[in-house]
């Protein structure tokens, strides 16, 4: 028997035979915990470990014990390992799901000092009474202090699975997301998706199959049986080609149906290069399908025996031993006892057999046992027992003996059988979890005792018609030629689910080995006293036992739901894929109710764990955000600009120059600006042209003061509220002909406003003709500000900027320096300002001739807090900083703004209720600190007394503040309870500094009150 | 105009598919009722294309007429002739209720070709570039990633983006991403 293997010594290990995945012909070098170990191309890492007798993978969460490979799939709860290095690291990747590459490194998670010896395995001794089921609930309560110093630090360093990535590296790789719309798309290249495939595509829809491995096929291959007369992998490769040889059908390998979305979304995830990271491109792309129908061809997951000791390593689901063998010619052991409920997996054992392992036993919990198969099982001289069960597997590394009992009995050893793998085999459940993801409901199935799906309670789309449609074991039957049928018949009903002639369903053909009913097995044995339930696992990685569950029954939690929360159950990286039927049915047997009535949890996407790279897809790097970017931005950028984000734009804050700090080219700046000449950069101001017979009576209902007797070459400032009355933009509108007016609005606001006049003349006021066009990006708009900025473009010649030529809110359209130009004579600095807008794509040279004919009149750019300590010198208000949403026009002392000439604007009824109209609202004062020093932002004022909470009561606060380098001191705006009213007084801004700050309450206007500057 | 640039001055990359600042380009936008006759008449005599059907373009001598929303074209056309569009536009339109204005320099314009263009696209935009789905002449308002874009498809194979001017650096970058020579889809 030893002799078949090819390292006798070892008791995992490769076979000299099969593995019809590998590729013998080369070894592939991989590390796993720094040590070098050989596999094959097509190998999973899980292969691969089992390969070189690494039975031990890593330690469970909360008790840190040893843990084995258990499945061969996603399902698998185990083994789960730190890949790759530095920029590629990744914590939490199933060994069964990865593909060995070569220079492959892993590393186990989750235990200290090493993996082979564990200090966390003495929780499971000393604290496993105490880790039990609702431990956090229960500890919360407990006194505070016990919480924080003793259980808290104990936790959080056992607590955690693989550990994150290192937070000053990037990920070294890329992501996409590509678009995709089908007819049909079936999730699952197993026999069963690829016949709904082909009856689906027959139609001539236009069909998606994905598959989530490399190889298609599913189970059938290992499992046997003949489809049309050949063996299962012949009619894989034979429907494949036929598939690939239609146009209306996409075949995807290694891509996974993650979640089913409302109206046929569904999001597809295709790792592209983890097998082979050498190859260039996107690692993970995730593909945003639409479809019509979809098609779970999903398979099903096989159920775990909860036995004693059925975490030890080398304990695991008979159907995955197989697929070592078959697949990647492996076997867990040399030496192995099977326990079952079921034919299936009977099997295991003839396949193991024949591949030269030998079976101690099968311990069938049937009474009766096995029908074809365990007669098959006999002659091939294999010891089978009837009515028989694992009372225990001894504790360690690995299985080392069986202890055997009596299925109806308490636990009581009648035998001990010296084994190194246990294959176990608790029945098959369908994989339901794309069915129920929008809401599709399952059905409780008697005879295989496993939840379904229920086609009369499908998701529905737009059209209350169901658009998943389930295939194969997904579907419930477990029986090959049932599988096909049911294939073909999903495919059919998709097909014309979708809009296509009905097909007529015409399934290949299967002959299997018939199977006997399995019976239900819950607990192993079935009176398995509290020794033996509590060392019975349900839930892996989350440490969940049996005896964890009946606790939580018997303290009240009666909803599947919050037994979840409570134990933890099924709450892993694995979502209980494997625990959850296991789970409830003790729930229900502990609450004395049937497992329908206890139900399922929800099933929530993704299926299984998809990369964050990929949700974000290309986003990253230069494209993560967009920035908006004014047509002089590069100059800006080689010329100092500090940037300041403002929404998605980028504007300059200030122009540092060298060895100045921030602050200093600000002071720099506003001094220019005011002495000499400064150039702001104002694209990014909203530009809205509105137009049409209704403008003017539109925009009168926009604005808080009166548009529609606006002069053609007159510019005015304007207001506009919300419904409700607050301030919610402001701008200069200026008249362009009789029926046209440029309204601009704040750089936040362009898209805003432009929505919000889009919204109410397609919802109100459909009947005005008005239309509204936003040409913000049309224009590079600068701003020429300062003593000097009607001599500047004097020089550069061209339209008369006089003073009578171009009075002060007036505009005219003219040639500047040759540039085709509109000059606003508009001011938020108080200086002699103008607004030149140009073509966008002419902004470059424009700002160019200005720098240069400026030259000689101290001309310098100014960034965005120029501008505001330039407005806030004079008072003006800035959206953002003076109103927040709860702020109205009288607030701020603009009541001059208001109409009263108009029968209505938008806010004009607000501002009749009887808080609008409250003497005590905060309104708008200047602030002069006592010392001179700059208040802090957003700091609150204090007054007498204090509130209900005993916290100090407040009577205003700052809305804007700098320093000024003109006047020489901080100024700053608040909003002050009755504040017009109280100037003079000293008021007290405390601030986090723990300074409290004393400003005297002043005229907002601290800088040439009378406008003389400006108006020029 | 010899100081006009475009947003990326007529940079290209060549992967799966070719991308190219197309350099200035006029664009209009009309605002209107475009079931009048009065309009559609205006539309032809200025471009000599006729009024497109819901998400198509019409073509005809260099300039293309694209259907933006039930009251909405935008007119493409050589750079240089939009004031004098704009102008004949809006006199022939004298009266009707309709707003002409040029937004040439509010945009980018990108051109993606060759057979991997397709695919470059649909990992940006949420739309079925199949062959049989999104033919000549077809056209999409939507989005480009994270910002607003919309293209149409050229007789010659062909996909025009339009996206704004400001963000014209960021859908460059995202095309040019997307067409990575190594990121090959292989659907279409």
């Amino acid at each position: 028997m030893l002799s078949v293997c090819e390292r006798s010594a070892d008791m995992s290990t490769r076979l000299a035979k099969q593995g019809r995945l590998i590729d013998r012909t080369k070894q592939i070098v991989f590390t796993f915990n720094g040590r070098s170990m050989l596999g094959y191309p097509g190998d999973t890492l899980a292969s691969a470990l089992l390969a070189n007798d690494q039975m031990l993978v890593g330690r469970s969460f909360k008790y840190h014990r040893p843990r084995g490979l258990v499945a061969s799939g996603s399902e698998e709860p185990n083994a789960l390992v730190g890949l790759g290095a530095g920029e590629r690291f990744e914590p939490n990747q199933r060994a069964t799901t990865t593909e060995l590459f070569e220079g492959l490194a892993a590393q186990s998670q989750n235990h200290w000092p090493s993996l082979e010896f564990d200090v966390g395995i003495l929780n499971s001794k000393l604290f496993s009474r105490v880790l039990t089921a609702g431990f956090y609930y229960k500890m919360f309560i407990h006194p505070k202090p016990f919480w924080k110093h003793v259980y808290e630090p104990f936790i959080r360093q056992s607590a955690g699975l693989g550990k994150a990535p290192d937070k000053e590296l990037k990920d070294a790789d890329t992501y996409e997301h590509f678009y995709f719309f089908a007819d049909v798309v079936i999730v699952g290249g197993g026999v069963a998706g690829l016949q709904a495939a082909k009856t689906a595509a027959a139609s001539g829809a236009k069909v998606l199959l994905m598959e989530q491995n490399a190889h298609w096929g599913g189970r059938a291959p290992v499992d046997g049986g003949t489809i049309d007369g050949m063996e299962a992998e012949a009619w894989v490769t034979k429907t494949l080609d036929e598939l690939r040889a239609m146009e209306n059908v996409t075949l995807r390998d290694r891509m996974m149906g993650a979640g089913v979305y409302d109206h046929g979304y569904l999001l597809g995830y295709e790792r592209l290069t983890d097998h082979d990271p050498s190859k260039g491109g996107p690692r993970h792309r995730l593909w945003r399908i639409r479809t019509k129908q979809i098609i779970t061809a999903c398979g099903a997951i096989e159920r775990p025996l909860s036995f004693a000791g059925n975490d030890v390593p080398g304990v695991m689901l008979a159907s995955a031993m197989r697929d070592y063998v078959v697949n990647w010619g492996v076997t867990p052991g040399k030496r192995v006892v099977v326990a079952t409920n079921n034919d299936d997996a009977y099997r295991t054992a003839l396949i193991l057999q024949k591949a030269g392992v030998e079976i101690a036993c099968i311990l069938d919990a049937r009474r009766l046992g096995g029908g074809a198969l365990a007669a098959e099982a006999r002659a091939a001289g294999i010891r089978v027992e009837d009515g028989r069960a694992i009372a225990k597997v001894a504790d360690g590394k690995r299985v080392t003996k069986v202890a055997i009992c009596l299925q109806d009995g308490d636990g009581q050893s009648i035998e001990e059988i010296a084994a190194d793998a246990v294959a176990m085999s608790g029945g098959w459940s369908p994989v339901v979890h794309l069915w129920s993801h929008c809401g599709g409901k399952l059905t409780w199935d008697d005879t295989q005792a496993h939840f379904r799906p229920d086609p009369t309670r499908a998701p529905i789309s737009h059209d209350g018609k169901a658009f998943v449609v389930t295939a194969g074991t997904s579907s419930g039957p477990l029986e090959l030629s049932a599988v096909l049928t049911d294939a073909a018949q999903a495919g059919a009903t998709a097909a014309q689910g979708a809009g296509f002639p009905a097909q007529t369903a015409d399934p290949a053909s299967a002959e299997t080995m018939p199977e006997t009913p399995m019976e239900p097995v819950w607990l192993m044995p079935a009176n398995a006293d509290i020794q033996h339930r509590m060392k019975s696992w349900l839930d892996y990685q989350n440490d969940v036992k049996v005896s964890d569950v009946q606790l939580a029954a018997r303290e009240g939690f009666e909803s599947v739901e919050h037994t979840k929360r409570y134990t933890t159950l099924g709450m892993a990286t694995d979502q209980g894929k494997l625990s959850n039927i296991n789970g409830l049915a003790i729930l229900a047997d502990t609450l004395g109710s049937e497992i329908p009535q206890v139900g399922t949890t929800t099933f929530r996407p993704p299926y299984h764990p998809i990369s964050m790279g990929a949700i974000g897809g290309e986003a990253r790097g230069d494209v993560f955000q967009p920035l908006r970017k004014t047509p002089m931005y590069d100059w800006h950028d080689t010329n100092g600009a500090d940037w300041e984000p403002v929404g998605h734009w980028r504007r300059p804050f200030t122009f540092l120059r060298d060895g100045e700090t921030v602050q200093e080219a600000v002071n720099r700046e506003v001094k220019n600006t005011r002495e000499n000449l400064g150039l702001l950069d104002a694209s990014t101001l909203g530009k809205l042209v509105v137009k049409g017979p209704d403008a003017g009576k539109f925009l009168d209902m926009m604005y808080t003061n009166m548009m529609s007797n606006l002069k053609i070459g007159k510019c005015r400032y304007g207001l506009m509220c919300s419904e409700n009355g607050f301030l919610m933009d402001d701008g200069v509108v200026a008249r362009v002909d009789d029926d046209t007016w440029l309204c601009h609005t704040t750089t936040g606001g362009a898209d805003r406003i432009h929505a919000h006049m889009e919204e109410w003349l397609q919802t109100e006021w459909w009947d005005m003709q008005v239309y509204v066009a936003n040409v913000t990006e049309q224009f590079a708009q600068i701003a020429v500000v300062g003593p000097n900025a009607r001599k500047v473009l004097e020089k550069l010649g061209g339209m008369d900027v006089s003073k009578e030529a171009l009075p002060f809110m007036e505009w005219r359209d003219g040639d500047i320096g040759g540039f085709k130009a509109r000059a606003y004579r508009i001011s938020f600095s108080g200086e002699l300002s103008y607004e030149i807008a140009v073509a966008a794509s002419e902004g470059q040279a424009f700002w160019d001739a200005l720098m240069e004919a400026g030259k000689e009149f101290g001309v310098m750019p100014y960034g965005t807090e120029g501008l505001h300590i330039l407005r806030a010198e004079k008072g003006f208000i800035m959206i953002g900083d003076e109103t927040d949403g709860t702020v109205i026009p009288q607030d701020l002392g603009l009541n001059w703004a208001l109409s009263k000439k108009k029968d209505d604007y938008l806010g004009k009824r607000a501002h009749l209720r009887s808080h609008m109209a409250d003497p005590d609202r905060w309104k708008l004062v200047g602030l002069e600190t006592v010392d001179g020093s700059v208040l802090p932002d957003g700091a609150y004022a204090v007054g007498n007394g204090v509130n209900g909470n005993g916290q100090k009561n407040t009577i205003g606060r700052v809305t804007s503040t700098y320093f000024s380098s003109n006047l020489n001191r901080g100024i700053a705006m608040g909003l002050v309870k009755q504040g017009p009213k109280r100037m003079g007084e000293v008021i007290s801004f405390p601030g986090t500094d723990g300074k409290i700050y004393e400003a005297k309450i002043v005229d907002p206007v601290f800088y040439d009150k009378d406008g003389e500057k400006q108006n020029v | 105009m010899s100081n006009a640039v475009s947003v990326l001055n007529g940079a290209s990359f060549t992967g799966l598919a070719e991308v190219k600042d197309a350099g200035l380009v006029g664009m209009i936008t009309l605002r209107g009722d475009l079931a009048s006759k009065s309009l559609a008449k205006a539309v032809k005599e200025c471009t000599g294309c006729a009024i497109p059907g819901i998400r198509k373009v019409t073509q005809a001598d260099g300039t293309t007429v694209v259907w933006m929303s039930p009251d909405e074209l935008l007119i493409v056309t050589a750079y240089q002739d939009v004031d004098a569009k704009v102008d004949a536009l809006s006199t022939a339109l004298t009266g009707a209720h309709a707003l002409v204005v040029n937004v040439s320099d509010a945009r980018a314009m990108f051109t993606v070709s060759g057979s991997g263009a397709r695919e470059v696209l649909a990992k940006v935009a949420p739309v079925d570039f199949a062959a049989d789905q999104f033919v000549p002449g077809g056209f999409r308002r939507t989005r480009l990633a994270q910002v607003a874009g919309a293209f149409w498809l050229d007789t010659d194979a062909c996909f025009n983006i339009v996206c704004f001017r400001s963000v014209g650096q960021y859908v460059f970058d995202l095309l040019t991403t997307s067409a990575d020579a190594n990121a090959e889809v292989g659907v279409y």
